[in-house]
This record gives structure tokens, sequence and C-alpha cells, in this order.
């Protein structure tokens, strides 16, 4: 059914249903927090991406000539704690998972209205102290605040930071709570489990990571600013105590939290996978347990990251051992999507393109982590920039690349608006271009042997980074065009209706933008996720998508 | 330039080529996977873009298919686990026999110290076709021992030993770095190893000013006292340290532990938490008087005690004076109290307090 | 006020009734409660693997603790919880006066509790038990200071959080008897109350492991 012929009406949707910046700041719309929370975690994109400029402009040279160390110290270290806290993890499941997990279940809104915006009032703090921590002389301990540096040689305000840190956890914490109560208590009537849009089942697992994970690093962060604050020595030698216990506790957290980063990111893949491939994802059950696999076997592989740390070597074979599972899950997640372009009919919107990108990507820096997983190659690879290079591409490659693709097919249904299609598919190829060149040396670097978080390295090693550095200028371009194009858009872009893309979901048998309460009435579900076949069927009348 | 755009680090060790063949491997299995799945794409999109296939084909999925592509990867990384595995217990068991020098890292620099008695700093003269085992410690945070030419990396920590080992094969400098982060001059904490021929490397060695570690080992046992009780004979308050070394000690709660440089270095600086079984918990620490290359001199002084290659600790003359040790040199008696002579304590009386009056830093 | 105003005005907009609305809240609050179990996880795991290695100092640690103190704090807690539970009761029946009564007795016991740690960790502080640079720790037995010194950091990260936790949970029990005062609750809408219940029960749960954990780690004497 087109309703592109009927003009829209200025209908009262939920950005135009109240005005003024108390509207804003004190909603429980779940759509306006996913908003506020876009706009405070663009913001933060770009603070990391300008520490990392910087970082890339100092490895130009070998000899460390543009910042001092100690500077250099703290651009690393904030790139990392500003990306990774105040960027990855509340991008998909924050942004895209408040605005779409309601929908996506038919409810009007998520289980915890107000915990929603107190999580997002949560984040701001913690990114206030973060900010106060960088502004009055930043914190140079990595973002991996491994003791007894943090502890007790940094000069830094690493307290501040670690607080931060903490605070911006509970916000993490709340929105996870929220989107699994939602899952499990406001799904729409005849909306089972096995009828879920796999986005749902992706974000709901990265949400059991969220609420079980993130408390033991907020115990470990106050466990850090304790033994500052007090000189307590749990984890310092010096004072009787152990600094591989403060590693086992931060990595138990900090790996399940790769986790949280990209499984939304994968949830956004199959969405997009599905409606431009015109038909259901391949193997369904096999994604959606996959998801729930990824979020339990995330738990038990922490000690790769310790292998060299001083843990025994039985303990770095059992933990090499999980980690060989734990990529098992995401190799099926590719081939499964991959069939799913078999015999499909195939479109090349943008937001298809960035899931070409996420395949490809995704699928090297996967490959990469078992480069890692492997003990005998980790011990000569790790803390070198193969390491940086590896997260790099699941994160960049993979994460924010499906980020970008759920912010452009989403983005019509969020404003009402399509953004300019040739510019986007230009940042598209700009990012995918800019990426590799950026990262693809490092691996090169890393296994030559280049440490990571080197201000100055030895001549041999310009070559590569200088690659790097001009890779990462075009980059920055396909970020930044996004920005002004999104923004144009807003004013000048064609009007979306309500499913621009004929797609299937819930959230598309809407008004675009949706009304405040997301649904005239709660539709009752009979049919499985991924009806193309419903929607694209050749008989007219079929009351599906609209 | 373009000429010297190096690929991988020279193989100058035993294990590089190990290493390097499961990278390759590895490189292999990556491009392999990657090139199949970009390919699959580009056909797909290709063949059954909208243009040509108006109409999709809705496909549940094929559980035989899953079982393939399920199958197949996990066979694959378990090969990988497998051989990665046997790869990695050569890395970490040195063989029996190999020579040791002890590395003690420091915000930001190494020191080595040579059994030979040879002290160097951010540079290591090793043997080619020797195998060398790494004892180290560190005396502030964590840094990490990285030599990219002989695949080898280990944490160094404050407060233990951890060790690697490498049996270097061609000589030549190689690169030494920190591999973790430990503060400003992180990326300045960096060295050479050089290699030499086995015969270069004797005579350099032979040329240590000082003597062996072992004798200023045994130097330091006589100076801090330590031979007023741990004699070489059984008549000592403490145990007696000659054949001890490898060797499996009872301690006094029944455990057993192996004597090994971790278990010396904890009896020096931590007497009180592991007692061998027969004796009093009466050693005094020595924590805070003794710089780690110190207790590392110690630590290969028992160990030569232990093979015999050491000269046993010299016979006290009044062995039931109840006098304590006393520290003769200056600098380590200007830190310590003034008292030269406290009287043994008694039975019931509690674990000697960790610290002195005022430690001494020592480099 | 009849009870379909009180239906009414209870139930959330985006809840379909008032008994999904309660399922969620239940929900949400256990969920709530498996991450504070992580939380405290950590300290727990910190606790236990030092206990494996320092047990000698956990000993000595554990012993100059005040068993008669930690003992009356758990009755004070358990207590609290059964006047918890009256109040979740009352609330269930209709009854404000005695869910009142019992959300101030369960107030009192746990300001009680507060008050017996308050003169514990004065204790602590006069007998040189709180690490930092006032520590100074004597006592028979083979342990290293040092390690005694993390068991006290241990004890007091965990105690305290466990407070702070408690201080909360007096908060949360005060904004009840406000809103119960007012009439807030019925029969038919009283899941705060319950809801509140259930955190207070998590936080007495947890002591009932810190005290066996702390307190009672081999005692030979009478403590």
């Amino acid at each position: 059914m087109e309703t592109a012929s009927l003009p829209i009406e200025p209908k009262t949707n939920y950005l135009n249903a109240d005005y003024g910046i108390k509207s804003w700041l004190l909603t429980t719309d779940h759509k306006r927090i996913a908003l506020l929370y876009l706009g405070s975690i663009t913001m933060f994109f770009f603070l990391g991406g300008f520490f990392a400029m910087l970082i890339r402009l100092e490895l130009l040279t070998p000899a460390g000539d543009l910042v001092l160390a100690d500077t250099y110290n703290k651009l690393f270290t904030m790139h990392g704690i500003v990306m990774i806290f105040l960027f990855l993890i509340p991008s998909v499941p924050a942004v895209l998972g408040n605005f779409l997990v309601p929908m996506m279940v038919g409810a009007k809104d998520l289980a915890f209205p107000k915990l929603n915006l107190a999580s997002w009032y949560i984040f701001i703090t913690g990114a206030c102290f973060i900010l106060y921590a960088i502004l009055t002389g930043g914190v140079d301990t990595g973002w991996t605040f491994y003791t007894p540096y943090s502890t007790t040689y940094s000069n830094t305000n690493v307290i501040t930071a670690a607080l931060g840190v903490f605070i911006t956890g509970f916000s993490s914490i709340f929105t996870g709570l929220n989107i699994i109560v939602t899952v499990h208590r406001m799904r729409a009537p005849g909306l089972t489990w096995r009828r879920l849009p796999l986005f749902i089942w992706a974000n709901y697992a990265a949400s059991v990571i969220m609420v079980l994970g993130t408390p033991v690093l907020a115990i470990t962060i106050v466990l850090v600013a304790l033994e500052r604050l007090f000189h307590l020595g749990i984890f310092d030698a010096r004072l009787g105590g152990d600094p591989l216990l403060f590693q086992h506790l931060f990595w138990f957290y900090s790996h399940p939290a790769v986790y949280i980063m990209i499984l939304p990111g994968m949830g956004v893949v199959s969405e997009i996978i599905a409606c431009f491939s015109r038909k259901r994802v391949f193997g369904y059950d096999f994604i959606a347990m996959s998801s729930i696999a990824i979020a339990v076997l995330g738990f038990l592989v922490w000690a790769h990251h310790m292998y060299v740390a001083g843990i025994s070597t039985y303990a770095a074979m059992i933990f090499s051992l999980l980690s060989f599972f734990v990529a098992i899950p995401s190799a099926v997640k590719v081939f499964n999507w991959t069939a799913t372009l078999y015999k499909g009919s195939i479109t090349f919107e943008t937001p298809m393109l960035y899931v070409f990108a996420f395949i490809g990507l995704f699928t090297i820096g996967g490959l990469t982590g078992v480069f890692l997983a492997s003990v005998g190659i980790d011990l000569h690879v790790t803390d070198t920039y193969f390491v940086v290079a590896h997260f790099h591409y699941v994160m960049v490659g993979g994460m924010v690349t499906a980020f970008m693709g759920g912010l452009h097919f989403w983005w019509p249904k969020i404003t009402g608006k399509m953004y300019p299609e040739a510019f986007a598919k230009l940042s598209a190829v700009l990012v995918f271009v800019g990426f590799n060149l950026t990262f693809f040396p490092q691996f090169l670097l890393g296994y030559m042997g280049m440490p990571r978080r080197y201000h100055a390295y030895p001549a041999e090693f310009q070559v590569l980074n200088v690659l790097s550095t001009a890779g990462a200028s075009i980059l920055a371009v396909g970020f930044v065009m996004p920005m002004i194009y999104f923004v144009w858009s807003l004013q000048y872009g064609k009007d979306a209706g309500p499913n621009p893309y004929r797609a299937a979901g819930l959230e598309w048998m809407t008004a675009s933008p949706p009304p405040t309460f997301n649904f005239d009435e709660t539709p009752t579900v009979t049919w499985e996720a991924y009806n193309y076949d419903e929607i694209d069927a050749p008989k007219k009348g079929v009351e599906v998508a609209g | 330039m373009w000429s010297n755009l190096p690929l991988f680090p020279a193989r100058a060790s035993s294990m590089a080529g190990h290493v390097d063949a499961l990278y390759f491997a590895l490189v292999a299995i990556t491009a392999f996977f990657t090139i199949l799945v970009s390919l699959l794409i580009l056909f797909f999109a290709i063949r059954y873009r909208k243009e040509r296939n108006p109409q999709a084909t809705q496909i549940h999925g094929s559980t035989a298919l899953e079982l393939l592509w399920t199958g197949i990867p996990l066979g694959i990384v378990m090969i990988i686990f497998v051989w990665s595995s046997v790869i990695f217990f050569m890395q970490t068991r040195p063989p029996k026999g190999a020579m040791e020098v002890y590395a003690v890292g420091k915000q930001w620099m190494w020191k080595f110290q040579h059994t030979e008695g040879q002290r160097e700093i951010n540079q290591l003269h090793v043997p080619a076709g020797r195998d060398v085992r790494m004892i180290m410690t560190s005396q502030d945070v964590i840094h990490d021992f990285y030599v990219p030419a002989f695949r080898i990396k280990a944490d160094v920590l404050p407060g233990r030993y951890t060790s690697t080992w490498f049996h270097a094969t061609v000589p030549g400098r190689y690169h030494l770095f920190c591999a973790e982060y430990c503060g400003t001059q992180h990326s300045g904490m960096i060295g050479e190893v050089i290699v030499m021929d086995p015969a270069d490397y004797d005579r350099w060695a032979a040329g240590a000013v000082d003597g062996s570690l072992a004798s200023s080992g045994e130097k330091s046992f006589q100076q801090y006292g330590c031979s007023m009780c741990h004699r070489a004979d059984a008549a000592g308050r403490g145990p007696n340290l000659v054949g001890l070394f490898g060797r499996p000690v009872l301690l006094d709660d029944g455990r057993t532990v192996t004597a090994d440089e971790s278990y010396v270095r904890e009896s020096i600086l931590n007497p009180g938490t592991k007692i061998a079984s027969g004796f009093k918990n009466i050693m005094p620490t020595f924590e805070g008087q003794l710089s780690e290359e110190e207790v590392i001199g110690l630590v290969a002084y028992v160990k030569a005690l232990g093979d015999g290659s050491a000269n046993l600790p010299l016979p006290v003359s009044e062995p039931n004076s109840g006098t304590y040790p006393v520290a003769p040199k200056a600098e380590a008696s200007a830190a310590k109290s003034d008292k030269t002579a406290t009287p043994p304590p008694t039975k019931a009386t509690p674990a000697t307090k960790a610290t002195p009056a005022a430690p001494a830093e020592k480099q | 006020m009849p009870d379909s105003e009180t239906a009414v005005h209870n139930l959330k907009h985006h809840f379909a009734d008032l008994e999904q609305q309660r399922a969620t809240s239940t929900f949400g609050m256990w969920l709530f409660l498996v991450t504070e179990i992580m939380f405290f996880g950590g300290m727990f795991a910190a606790y236990l693997i030092y206990r494996l290695s320092y047990y000698n100092a956990w000993v000595a640690g554990s012993q100059t603790m005040e068993i008669k103190l930690g003992a009356i704090n758990t009755a004070v807690l358990i207590c609290s919880s059964l006047t918890m539970v009256m109040a979740v009761h009352s609330a269930k029946l209709g009854n404000r006066k005695l869910t009142s009564l019992c959300l101030i007795l369960t107030l009192v016991l746990g300001f009680s509790f507060l008050g017996i740690k308050a003169v514990e960790y004065h204790g602590h502080w006069m007998h040189h038990e709180v690490p930092g640079a006032n520590f100074h720790f004597e006592h028979e037995g083979n342990y290293d200071p040092r390690q005694v010194s993390i068991f006290f950091s241990l004890y007091f990260a965990m105690t305290g959080m466990h407070a702070f936790h408690m201080i909360i949970g007096a908060g949360l029990l005060t904004w009840l008897l406000i809103a119960n005062t007012r009439g807030r609750f019925s029969p038919e809408y009283n899941s705060p109350v319950e809801m509140v219940g259930l955190y207070w029960h998590f936080v007495d749960l947890i002591w009932i492991y810190l005290f066996p954990l702390l307190y009672l780690i081999s005692h030979h004497h009478n403590g």
C-alpha cells in the first residue's frame, strides 16, 4: 500500500507534541531520550576523534615531537575512555535501542520510563566527571587503569576519571535493565519470542551482559579509588596486595563489554540485510541463539588479556580454548547473513553499503581475534599494534559501521526525513577506504614488534605509521560528512512517509515520526519476523506494512 | 624508503620460526575466509540484484548448512588451539640447564645482572646457541620484557619474579621494548639485546670486575648476618640452606612448597608467611633494607649453595650468643634503628614488624 | 478513595493493566538485585581469593572483631526483615496504621544497626585497625601485617558499602512512610512497599553472608 501519494498531514508526533527545553529535559518519552543520547554521544565521538587525530599526528614521525610524553599518554587514555564509555557502550542500545525496542515489541514505552530519563542524567553526570578530569589535567593510566601505576604512581586525575566511569556504568546498567524487562513483560499480544526481530535478540543479549558485568567494573573502580585515596594496598604488591587481582576483576567486565558493544550492531545488520534483500534472515534461530551464546561465553574468556601477565600456563590454556569457542557464534552469524543474500532481491541503499562493509571488516577483525586467542602467537603480538588494529577493526569497522548503517536506516523513522542518498553513499565509501588505510598497516606494525602506547618509535616503523595517519584523515572526512547532511536533512530532506523502504517490523507500521505513544492502537501480531513475502506480495490490499 | 618497508621482524631465536609458521597459517585462513565471504557477497549482490531478481525467495534456513559452518570453523580452531598450545608449552618451559640472567625493570630502564657478574643497563649481551632464562622483577609498576626478534614477551611484576626464556640463533642487535604501559617514558624504556658468538660472549662475560653474582650474594649473606642463623649445619636457628634450592620444603602448617627463586625472595622479605617445619617464626624481615639487586644476589647465592658451587656460609664464633644480626654497612645501618643488639624473642612474641624506621631507597 | 479511582490513578499509561505493571516492577526489582549481587560479588571474590593465600592474616584480623556486636547486629537486621514483611503484609491488607507502624519499626531497627556499626568502626579506629597511616596491628600468629591491612581494607569496603545500601534503604523506607501517610497504598496498589521490601531483604542477606565471613573465621577463644 503506497501512502507516498498522500500528503503528509501535520499530525502530532513525538517531536512536535510539546515544545521547550523543559519538555525535552524532563521527558519520559523513550524516543526523546534516545535523541538526548544521540546528541550527547555524537559530541563525545568527535571529542574522542579529536584525541585520535592528535595521536595520529604525533605518530607521523618517529620522534616524540608534537606533544610531550605525558600529554601523549593522556591523549590515548582519554581517547579510550571517551570512545568506550561515552560513545561505544551507549551507542546502539541507548540511541537505537531506546528508540526502537518499545516500538519493535509493540509497546508504548520502555518498562520504566522515568528510570530511562534518570539513565541519561546519570550518563551526563558521569561524562561531566570525565570531562572535568580531562580539562583539569587529564588522566594518563590508559583506559585499563592497571595497578599499581593507577593507584600509586600516576600523578593525574585518576580518581575523578574513575568516578566518572563508575557513574556512567550505572547508566548502562539501568538501560540494560529497562530493555530486558521490556522485552520480557511488554510484548504486544501474539508477539512470541521467535517472532521478535533479531535486533531485539541482540539488544537483549547485550543487556544481559550490561546488567551482569558492569557492576563488577563498578566495584573494581571503587576499590581503585579507595586504594588511591587511602593507600590501602589491595592491588599493590608493596603493600601486600596483588596487581593481578585488579586485572582479573577489570577484565571480567571489560571483555564482556566488547560484546555489549558489538552485539547491538549485529542486530542492526540483521534488520538491514533482511530489508534490502527483501527476505527473511537465513537461519533466524541460529542467529538468535548465537547472540545468547556470545553473551554467555563472553563471560568465560577474560584472562585472554592476561596471557603474559603472570597467570599459570594451565589457566592460559583454558582461557585460550574458551576464547576459540567464543569465535564460533560470530562466524555462524557471518555465514547466515551472507546466505541471506542468496536468492534475495538486493538493492544498494546506504544502509546496505554499511552492512557490506560491516561483514567484511568484522570478518577480518574477528579472525584476527583468533590470532590473539592463540597463546603461542599472542605472546608475540599482545600489547602491540596488532591488538590495536584488531579491536579497531571490530569496534570501528564493526560497531561504528553498524551504528552508521542503523542511523541511516532509521533516520526516516526518527525524523520523518530522508537524507541525501548520494552524499551518504560517498561518505560510506570514504569511511570504508579511510578505515582500512588507517588500521590495516597497524597489523603489520604489530607483528613487526611496535608496542602500543608508544609516543616515539624506532625509525623503521615510520612508513606504516604515515600510511595509517593518511587513512585517518580520509576516515575523518567520512565521519564528518553525515554530521552535515543529517542536520541539513532536518530542514531540507524529502519527507519520508511511514515506510520508505517498505521494511518489515512494527516500527514501520506507524507514522514517521511516530506519535508520542507509538501506536494509535496496540497491534496484535500474527506474523513471523521479516514477513517480506507478505509485504512484497504482488496482490493488492495486503494490510501489513504501510 | 620503500625498499626498507619491513613486514616482519628478524628471526633470531629458536621459537621465531614456530611462531611465524602458525602466524602465516592464520594469515592464510583469515585471507581465505575473508575472500570467500567477500566474493560470495559480491557474487550474490550482482547475481541477485533487484534488476536481475525482482522476487526474493524466502528461505528459512538449513540445519545442514548450520552444522557445516559451525563444525568446520570449530574443527579449524581446534587445530589452531592444539598447534598454538604446543608452541606455548615450548615458550613457557625453559630447558634444563639454561643459563640465567636476572632483570630488574624500573621506570624507565632495564637493569640486568649476569650470573658471571656483569651488570648492564638497557643492553643485554647473550650468547647465540645457548638457552637463556630470564628471571625478572620490577621495582615499581608493571613492565614487560619484549624482544620481537625472539617472539617472546613476559610481564615484569613488582613483588614477585616472572620468567621467560629464549634460545638466540643469529648474532646481531635486536630491539628490546617495554610492552606494558608504565608511565611517562614508557616508549623510552627500550634497549638492545646483543647476541654474540658463544666464544665472544664468554670472553665478554669473563670481564666482570666485581665477581660473580653468587659471590656478591655471598658477601651480602655475610654482611647482613644471614650466616648467624643459617649455618652450614643443623645447629642454626634457621634452616641449613646448603642443598636446599630446588628441593621441596615442608612447612609448619603441613604444606610442601618448592624452594625456588620466589620462595627464597619471599623468605627474605616476608619470612613470617612460610615457616619451615621444625623452626620458629623468628626471622626478621629485610623488606626495605635490600635493593632488588641485592635480593637477586642472595637468590643466586642460595641457588649456588643448592648445587654446591658456592662457598659455604662462614661459621660464626658464638652460635648461641643470642645476638641478632647487625648490618655493618654504613648506609644500611643509618637506615635501621640505632640498636645493634636486640634480645631474641621468646616463643610467644608475635612476628616482627614489616618495616624499620626509615628504609633507605636503594637504586 | 474508591478502589477504581486509586487503580486508575496508579496505572501508568504504558501498561495495559495493574497486573502487568506489578509483574513488570517485580521483575525489574529482582533483576536489579541480581546486579547488586554482581556488585558485591566483586568484593566477595577479592575477599575469597585473598583468604586462600593470606589465611593467617585473615584469622588474625577476624579475631579482633567484636562478635557480640556483630551478632546483635545480625539479630537486629533479621528482625527488621520481619517487620518489613509485616509492613508489606499490612499494606496488602490495606491497614494503613499498621503499615506505618511496621515501617517505623523497620527504620528504628535499621538505624540501630547503623549505630552499632558506628560504635564498631570507632573501636577499630581507636585500635589502629583502619588501614592507612594510622594502621598498627599486633596480634599473635604467623602473618604479614600488610596482609592484615588488606583484610581490614576489604572489611571496611564491604561493610561500608553495605551500610551505604542500608542508608539508601532508610531513605526508601522514609519515602514509603510519607506516601503511606498520604494514603497512596491500598490492597490494589502496594507494589512500592513490596519492592522496597525485596531490596531490604537483600541488604539483610548480604549482611548474613558478611557476618560469618568477617567475624567468625576460626574463632578459638570467647571473642
